[in-house]
């Protein structure tokens, strides 16, 4: 198939499929989940074949026009970064429609929940793809949409829909300052299509405007990949059901402002002030998420906490000079082993009857192997054990900041190194060790096929995801370089091994054969607060713009607005009731002063 | 002072009378004091008619055609008093009353 049929196919199946599940077939759920996989699985062998093809030519469609010179068309850019992220979304989004057919097996909302997962396919397939600003725009919209439908699910729990309202409205906020860094952008280069702003990039003279432009852009992703301050949304995502979470918020939305900086990185690597702006949240974030899942209990928080270090991490990438392609790597490897993890903790709460406390858990090890297993994988690759995946794109990242000399983002990846470690192993310590703690945990045996055989496709995907034939077939904008790793072995190796050694170290001496935590530090557990402080915030302003607007509605628009026309129409009215008065001597003094009144008419 | 009566002097008087009398019929509200008022303002019609005819001298000889339509207007005015006084009985039997305002019965 030619890569514009394909291209058009791998975006509309989707959507189509979508369409009609929410249109007709709602009722039949089995047929609604294998349409939605068998979709999931149509798109991603047409990517490997876009993948392995050449770019052809792309027909776009019209979708904006003002006059003569103004068009915005829906139109696709198949270079290398956009068919690479489509590979990672399609794979990775059949393999999550698979663990769902069993996952959601009993539950009642099973139409609409793959009609959303393959609404989501559609909008985030138009991101990757995109090649112009609004068109990213557009989907980019669609995407948030499509998690507020996923998160809310289970809508019938308000902490679920609580959570999606959250996420949507934190991706908004972001995605203001992302319209006005696209406007400031078109202002500047006069074109929102990304190869023609990249040629017209040498031209612009305003640099505070253009470095203030990227800043903007970067808004949208401080919400979308849930940066601090709008990192919100992300832990209270995870009320949504678990292969949601591994699609969405670990693999595929979330990368999504990482996608967009490196897009958009030719902007960033002229904008030097936008740069270090963006490597310092990201650094940030990193560091704060992690100390933050250093106290969870629930599994998924812990991951999604883990989720936002990461995402730090790449968005730090991005911000540091020549670091895109270490960040795009990390994000490759990262949606494989974290989709892993999210997975398998999905398997895991299946198996203990949806309970998500860690503490709830234990001894899981002997009795749900695979899992255990591949989930240890994953964790092995995410807390960057050499040779695993996880490792290389992680030295990637740290090596590009120690060699631009980025001393803040490189201190904060270090630290993180020596964090990341400790909680995932204080994870599997307390979750998968020792003896069950709970009933439920007692009970649980081996998912089924369905389930591990993603796992299992994932753990090896996490393992040899950087070496090279895996590497350059997805398109990955990096790969492992074991021989180049020996004799560059510089302080960043030396360092992040002996993270890794103490972290897990430490996990093992603290967490190992223990039933509740030894250690309480609030401060981390409830997040530093800072949900109470946006809530006191928003209430305060709230009340004040409540406050402001009950007076001027009370003294100001009622008076004008009720009470005036109903004064007049009682005076009217008055005056009009004296006709009917019955009282023959009104008539009379009305008659004269007709009277007098047409006389002097006559006379003047 | 000018000492001579004049059409104005005649008129002056007449429109005050014819106010007084309209007055009366808007305010006061027993009915035969407004039926009084009312003739009032036929006798200022009618003084206002005599003074022009008088007035109005032609060889010598004032022009008797206001003389004339008062008496029309004085005969036609004893008719109108015969049938207003019978309304007014009439009246004062089903009401009880000669309060021109509490007879409102078609008010709104």
């Amino acid at each position: 198939m030619d890569p514009n049929m394909s291209a058009w196919t791998v975006l509309l199946l989707p959507l189509l499929v979508a369409a009609a599940i929410l249109l007709g077939l709602k009722r039949w759920s089995g047929l609604s989940s294998l349409l939605s996989t068998g979709s999931a699985a149509i798109t991603f062998f047409l990517c490997i074949g876009l993948a392995r093809g050449g770019v052809g030519e792309v027909e776009a469609f019209p979708w904006l026009r003002l006059g003569d010179d103004f068009l915005v068309e829906i139109g696709f850019s198949l270079d290398e970064l956009s068919r690479g992220m489509m590979l990672i979304v399609t794979s990775i989004g059949f393999l999550v429609h698979l663990f769902s057919l069993a996952y959601m097996k009993e539950d009642e909302g099973k139409a609409r929940y793959f009609a959303g997962l393959s609404l989501f396919m559609f909008s985030m397939t138009g991101i990757v793809l995109a090649d112009n600003l609004v068109m990213m725009f557009i989907f980019w919209e669609l995407v948030g949409v499509s998690s507020y439908i996923l998160i809310g699910h289970w809508y019938q729990k308000s902490s679920a829909a609580e959570a999606a309202k959250k996420a949507f409205l934190t991706n908004r906020i972001g995605d203001f300052g992302f319209m006005i860094g696209i406007l400031l952008v078109w202002m500047l280069t006069g074109s929102f299509y990304f190869d023609q702003i990249k040629e017209a990039v040498g031209g612009v003279t305003n640099m505070t405007l253009l470095n203030v432009a990227v800043i903007a852009l970067f808004c949208g992703a401080i919400g979308k990949s849930a940066q601090v301050p709008l990192h919100v949304w992300l832990p209270d995502a995870m009320e949504g059901p678990t292969p949601v979470s591994a699609l969405i918020h670990a693999a595929t939305m979330v990368a999504a402002g990482v996608f967009m900086l490196a897009r958009v990185g030719f902007l960033i690597e002229v904008t030097e002030v936008a740069a270090s702006v963006i490597a310092t949240i990201g650094a940030i974030t990193a560091v704060i998420a992690a100390l933050m899942a250093l106290q969870q209990n629930d599994i998924k928080r812990i991951l999604a906490y883990s989720t936002l270090s990461q995402l730090g991490y790449m968005v730090m990438a991005q911000g540091i000079h020549h670091g895109s392609e270490a960040g795009m790597f990390h994000l490759y490897t990262h949606a494989f082993f974290k989709a892993l993890l999210f997975l398998g903790s999905g398997a895991v709460i299946y198996a203990c009857h949806h309970r998500q406390d860690i503490w709830d858990m234990g001894g899981l090890k002997k009795k749900m192997p695979i899992t255990f297993w591949t989930f240890a994988i994953g964790t092995a690759a995410l807390i960057a054990v050499p040779f695993t995946s996880g490792f290389w794109s992680k030295e990637a990242i740290l090596e590009a900041a120690h060699h631009e000399g980025a001393w803040f983002a490189y201190v904060c990846g270090i630290i993180v190194a020596f964090l990341t470690p400790f909680y995932m192993t204080r994870l599997i310590i307390v979750a998968f060790t020792g003896k069950a703690r709970t009933d439920d945990a007692d009970h649980a045996k081996e998912v089924g096929a369905i389930m591990w055989i993603p796992l299992a496709i994932l753990a090896v995907m996490a393992i040899v995801s950087a070496y090279n034939p895996v590497a350059s077939g997805l398109l990955a904008q990096g790969h492992a370089d074991p021989g180049h790793l020996f004799s560059h072995f510089g302080l960043t190796a030396i360092l992040s091994l002996v993270g890794l050694l103490v972290g897990v170290a430490a996990a093992f001496k603290l967490y190992i054969g223990k039933d509740s935590d030894p250690i309480s530090i609030p401060l981390f557990r409830d997040k530093f607060y800072i949900d109470e402080m946006y809530r006191g915030i928003v209430a305060v302003f709230q009340d004040a713009i409540a406050a402001f607007l009950d007076i001027a509605d009370r003294f100001i628009v009622d008076p004008i607005m009720a009470r005036f026309p109903a004064l007049g129409a009682l005076a009217a009215g008055t005056f009009f009731r004296s006709f009917q008065i019955g009282n023959v001597q009104t008539y009379a003094f009305f008659f004269g002063v007709a009277v007098i009144g047409l006389i002097l008419f006559l006379l003047l | 002072m000018d000492t001579a009566l004049t059409l104005n002097h005649f008129l002056f008087v007449s429109g005050v009378l014819f106010a007084i009398g309209l007055a009366g019929v808007l305010i006061r509200r027993n009915l035969i004091v407004i039926f009084m008022c009312l003739e009032l303002m036929l006798a200022a019609a009618n003084l206002t008619l005599v003074a022009f005819s008088r007035f109005n001298v032609q060889d010598g000889q004032p022009a008797y055609e206001g003389h004339v339509l008062l008496f029309f207007i004085i005969t036609v005015a004893a008719a109108e008093v015969a049938v207003g006084l019978a309304i007014i009985v009439a009246l004062f039997r089903s009401r009880e009353t000669t309060d021109v305002t509490k007879i409102n019965s078609m008010k709104f």
